[in-house]
């Protein structure tokens, strides 16, 4: 009798103590995560649906006015040409990463880590500074034009910067490492016996790479689209530095109305938009990949 | 369990500890929290005013009205000075955010040019005084173009198809669009907005990038012929590149006029006066001016300059420009047509 008393009572203390320790280890994240996203992730909600006071503050009456506003054909349009960046810029990404990740496989380890490095090291420099090293090479009077004025390859500059040719430069030099690293991680999976099979079966090289390769490395081709197409729809500062800021996005709208208009309402309601399109495609990758979030773990 | 407690409490100890010391110097040095836009104080000055006052400054900056604003009114007693430019003053005064300033602490108050005084944005100065001036000029570089630019028509010719740097800012380039057509900068009606759109869309042929942060470097490159970029980019462009000419337009331009105020609830409102009257002195007023080639407001400095700088135009005007220029105002909900412009002007 004694020992069952005991028993439960040991029971109880070490539920309590995996409580505790449960409290300990998740609790701060719990907090943080509440206080820092998911408060201002719902002022943003409740924000979208108030209206703009006289010098720009918000004023406490409901209104669905900020999502009538939305249907605008202008507002449209922007959020169109965001798309077209964002989803150039993606498919961009895949068609110079899918044969570099490949690449990366079957190369030895030595100069694998060596490219991964190449990859790498580029993190550590702020995006915003690297995009100005693009500026000097690409201007006018930059360094590129400046060589090819000199050898006579070329009689007048080129003209490269401000345009949609320097603005999808500038995201895709950005945003390939996040389609390469997922990529790398799925193809390595692969299973070189399978690949054999299809071999022994008579398949050509191209029948493979389509039926078993391209099949198998799905997971990894979604991740990384989604890695890559999410960033590229918010990130106003390369349209605006290396396209000229001629282009409104998603990005610069949002910016505008907190900014200039001084329209919180109408930037939370964009801000949410843009948000539950992201969402959209995340409910896309999971129903896709069968909820399996590992191939997003990048490495 | 224990060890971590007393960890725990052997750290808040000496934080506690660490939070008294500083605690107590607090209450012996005074302070000053200047809030001011950024790159727009030479640090050198900053210095000088802590060696002979002993007051110590905590300086942090924004780079927006709009940025300072949200801040102020979120925090307000934190700030003990701030720099506001003309409409700002404005909302602010209008919401009753600003201490009157006490004059007889501004021993040197006289030193201000009058053109700077008695805006309209705070009649009789109750609530600013001035800090710095500047308007957008036009440039153009002279062996990249055939005819000079003269007027904002000039501006408009197809010859400079894809070669001109504006600012990237609603007010300046809708104003721009609308002093061309003749009307006022801060026109409410919608007729005469709908007129300035379509001069905005044969504008736009003409503009290779919009920039707001710094127009001078494609300028000095040469990377475009023209610009209608702030006034002291417009100066220091020339100073480095010396086949640019700054333009002021005849048609009158956007002017603005950044203030010192001092936030309601401000904890140290004597050493705000005395920075403001220590940038009042002449040979502070020269240390800026010679780095950020601003419209100076204090009268003293004029004559401390070099002749190069005093009669610069673009930096000390005419009277006749200030007649046909105007300070943007705060529109109310017309701020919304003009943001809709604007979006549209970028879309097409």
């Amino acid at each position: 009798m004694d020992n069952v008393v005991e028993q439960k009572k040991m029971k109880n203390t070490m539920k309590k103590r995996t409580r505790q320790s449960i409290f300990i280890t998740i609790g701060p994240v719990y907090t943080w995560m509440t206080l820092f996203l998911t408060v201002p992730l719902l002022l943003i909600v409740v924000i979208s649906f108030m209206q703009r006071g006289l010098y720009g503050g918000i004023v406490y009456e409901p209104t669905i006015k900020n999502y009538v506003a939305l249907i605008d054909p202008m507002y449209m349009k922007v959020f169109g040409t965001s798309l077209i960046i964002a989803i150039g810029t993606t498919i961009l990404c895949l068609l110079i990463a899918y044969p570099f990740s490949y690449f990366l496989v079957k190369v030895s380890n030595k100069y694998r880590n060596i490219l991964m490095l190449l990859i790498i090291i580029p993190f550590w420099t702020n995006s915003l500074v690297r995009v100005y090293a693009w500026i000097v090479l690409l201007r006018s009077e930059g360094v590129i034009n400046t060589i090819l004025l000199n050898v006579k390859f070329i009689d007048e500059p080129i003209k490269m910067l401000y345009s949609y040719g320097a603005i999808f430069l500038g995201m895709i030099y950005t945003l390939l490492p996040f389609m390469i690293l997922p990529l790398y991680s799925s193809i390595e999976k692969l299973d070189v016996a399978l690949l054999e099979a299809a071999d022994d079966l008579g398949a050509s090289t191209w029948q493979t790479f389509r039926h078993v390769t391209l099949p198998l490395t799905i997971p990894g081709i979604i991740a990384g689209s989604l890695l890559v197409f999410i960033p590229s729809l918010g990130y106003f500062f390369i349209p605006d530095l290396m396209g000229g800021g001629k282009h409104m996005i998603i990005g610069n709208l949002i910016k505008n109305q907190f900014l200039t208009a001084r329209n919180w309402p109408f930037g939370s309601a964009l801000a949410l938009i843009l948000i539950l399109i992201t969402l959209g495609f995340v409910m896309i990758y999971l129903k896709l990949v069968g909820g399996d979030k590992d191939d997003m773990g990048v490495m | 369990m224990k060890k971590i407690g007393a960890v725990i409490l052997l750290i808040t100890m000496c934080l506690g500890l660490i939070g008294s010391t500083s605690g107590c110097k607090k209450e012996e040095t005074r302070e000053l929290n200047f809030f001011n836009w950024t790159e727009y104080m030479p640090q050198e000055l900053i210095d000088k005013f802590q060696k002979e006052t002993g007051i110590k400054v905590n300086y942090s900056t924004y780079s927006s009205n709009e940025e300072m604003y949200a801040k102020v009114t979120a925090a307000p007693g934190v700030y003990d000075m701030v720099v506001a430019t003309d409409y700002m003053v404005d909302i602010m005064v209008k919401q009753s955010m600003l201490e009157e300033i006490n004059k007889d602490n501004i021993a040197k108050i006289g030193n201000y040019g009058a053109a700077y005084m008695d805006q309209s944005f705070d009649p009789g100065n109750v609530y600013t005084l001035p800090y710095m001036a500047g308007s957008v000029l036009m440039v153009y570089n002279k062996t990249m173009i055939d005819k000079p630019i003269e007027t904002y028509a000039d501006f408009w010719d197809e010859s400079l198809k894809d070669n001109t740097v504006v600012l990237d800012d609603q007010r300046a380039i809708i104003g721009m669009a609308l002093k061309k057509l003749g009307y006022s900068i801060n026109e409410t009606d919608e007729a005469i907005l709908a007129l300035a759109v379509e001069e905005l869309k044969t504008l736009k042929r003409n503009i290779k990038a919009f920039d707001s942060d710094s127009p001078k470097s494609l300028l000095i490159s040469g990377e475009v012929a023209a610009g209608y970029v702030w006034s002291a980019e417009a100066v220091l462009a020339q100073n480095e590149n010396s086949n640019l000419v700054v333009v002021i337009p005849e048609e009158g331009t956007y002017l603005f006029q950044d203030n010192f105020a001092i936030p309601k609830g401000a904890k140290n409102k004597d050493e705000a006066e005395a920075f403001i009257n220590f940038m009042l002195d002449p040979e502070n007023g020269k240390v800026f001016s010679e780095s950020r080639p601003y419209s100076n407001p204090n009268a003293a400095v004029l004559e401390l300059l070099s002749e190069d700088m005093k009669n610069n135009k673009a930096v000390y005007p005419p009277d006749s420009f200030f007649e046909v220029s105007e300070f943007v105002l705060d529109l109310g909900e017309t701020t919304l047509v003009y943001d809709e412009m604007w979006t549209k002007f970028k879309q097409e």
